[in-house]
């Protein structure tokens, strides 16, 4: 295996291109490297693109937020700017793992892991971010909904590599929120995910909602059924039932240790609901 | 594959080493530097008994590759006594009996060190969360998390 830490953007589309489909990014390797001491993986180039400067930053562009690849779950629970944008994105990132994980682990790398479980994606989907890719036919963009196809399958190419995620301009009376379930209180994946994102106008009525599942199908769902329910309503009781019973009628999950089909299903939508109550109450709250 | 020459500071100290790049610092720590107090628990970043700090971050030294250390400062758990002087978490471990086996006593130290630079008055629930990662198979964690609380106690002077 042969490492190799770019410092450009260029450099490592260059070094991904050629390396084949034996070539890996690694950002936090919190994933990566489990799966290489577990020969489930053996790459011959490990691309570090962490001294890649446009993956370690966090910054605002004329109201747009844009996380760089690699920035760690740490590093974005302490950026109070980041924090106040967009709450949910940030507590779905510091759900996963210990502290030591927290110390590594990135948003690229919850989303290429590619897991229908990871805690970073129904935030991201629900916030409608997108991914800035990098590769060889150059930059494009694309919604984070799209980038899994499957558990442990994405729609990145050869030589792709996520740079950046994007995120929309806020407005005002806009909040999100993430809710996960597991059977304790920390350090496990969740049975299920949701993610919720909510916009008021000034009458206080929804004007805009995504509503976002992870753990109840192949790929984290964007329900957009589920958003359709609270456009228009003041979130309700009412509207907040149609809304979980969307979300719950979108659920495609599997039986395993941590969850029964009905299970999930039924959580999906009681969860949903949660999440959007605390997104309401945050938007209120906002400016 | 030729070996990678990684320039490094470990525990204040300027250190060189050769590696391969399928070895974690774990790996490069123990085998290539003998710094052996780190250990390795679950290989996976789910036991912490190789958290080391790395530019002020707690991280698992098994979850890292060695030549990823490359002009980074890292600390372990061999520079936290300084000299015969043990650290007062190192004292306080001793009184309050927190260890039995110790294998998981370097990353409790090392993590618990960590969580007191960056807050010296945490709560019990702010301690039992910090070391959510770090486990421990014989001594239980009460005895670990009131050494955390009385060290922070008699660092702020109480």
């Amino acid at each position: 295996m042969r490492y190799e830490a770019p410092e450009t953007i260029e450099g490592a589309v260059k070094l991904l291109a050629g390396g084949g489909p034996r070539g890996r990014v690694l950002a936090g390797g919190t994933d990566l490297l489990v799966q290489l001491r577990a020969g489930m993986i053996a790459p011959e180039l490990v691309v570090d693109i962490k001294r890649i400067d446009e993956t370690r930053e966090i910054r605002e562009e004329g109201g747009r937020l844009v996380i760089g690849a690699a920035v760690t779950g740490a590093e974005l629970g302490e950026h109070a700017a980041a924090k106040a944008m967009w709450p949910g994105v940030v507590e779905a990132t510091e759900l996963i793992g210990s502290t030591q994980i927290q110390g590594r682990a990135s948003l690229a790398g919850n989303l290429c892991n590619a897991s229908p479980a990871a805690d970073t994606v129904p935030a991201l989907v629900a916030a409608a971010a997108t991914c800035r890719i990098a590769g060889p036919g150059g930059e494009r963009r694309v919604p984070v909904e799209e980038v899994c196809t499957g558990p442990g399958e994405l729609s990145l190419d050869d030589g792709e590599f996520v740079v950046a995620f994007e995120f929309p301009e806020r407005p005002p009376r806009s909040a999100d929120a993430y809710l996960r379930f597991i059977p304790r209180t920390e350090m496990d994946i969740a049975v299920v995910g949701a993610g919720v994102n909510l916009s008021f106008d000034d009458n206080g009525r929804c004007a805009a909602a995504r509503v976002s599942l992870g753990a109840v199908a192949p790929t984290v769902i964007l329900v957009e059924e589920a958003g359709r329910a609270l456009v228009g309503t003041e979130c309700d009781d009412a509207a907040l039932q149609n809304m979980a019973a969307a979300a719950s009628a979108a659920c495609r999950p599997i039986d395993d240790k941590r969850g029964t089909v009905e299970y999930r299903t039924k959580v999906a939508g009681v969860l949903a609901t949660r999440a959007a109550k605390i997104a309401a109450q945050r938007a209120k709250g906002a400016r | 594959m030729a070996k990678a020459h990684v320039t490094t500071t470990v525990n204040g100290d300027p250190v060189e080493f050769l590696c391969d790049a399928e070895q974690t610092l774990l790996d490069v720590l123990r085998d290539e530097l003998y710094l052996t107090g780190s250990k390795e628990g679950c290989g996976s970043g789910d036991c912490g008994a190789c958290s080391v700090i790395v530019d002020d971050r707690l991280v698992c030294a098994c979850l890292m590759l060695g030549v990823e250390a490359e002009g980074h400062s890292i600390e372990t758990i061999e520079g936290m006594a300084n000299g015969d002087q043990l650290h007062p978490l190192q004292t306080k471990f001793l009184e309050h009996a927190a260890l039995q086996c110790g294998v998981c006593t370097p990353g409790i130290l090392v993590a618990a060190k960590s969580l007191l630079e960056r807050n010296p008055d945490p709560t019990e629930i702010e301690v039992r969360y910090w070391l959510a990662g770090n486990l421990c198979r014989c001594t239980g964690y009460d005895k670990i998390v009131r050494a955390v609380l009385d060290t922070a106690q008699e660092i702020r002077g109480g």
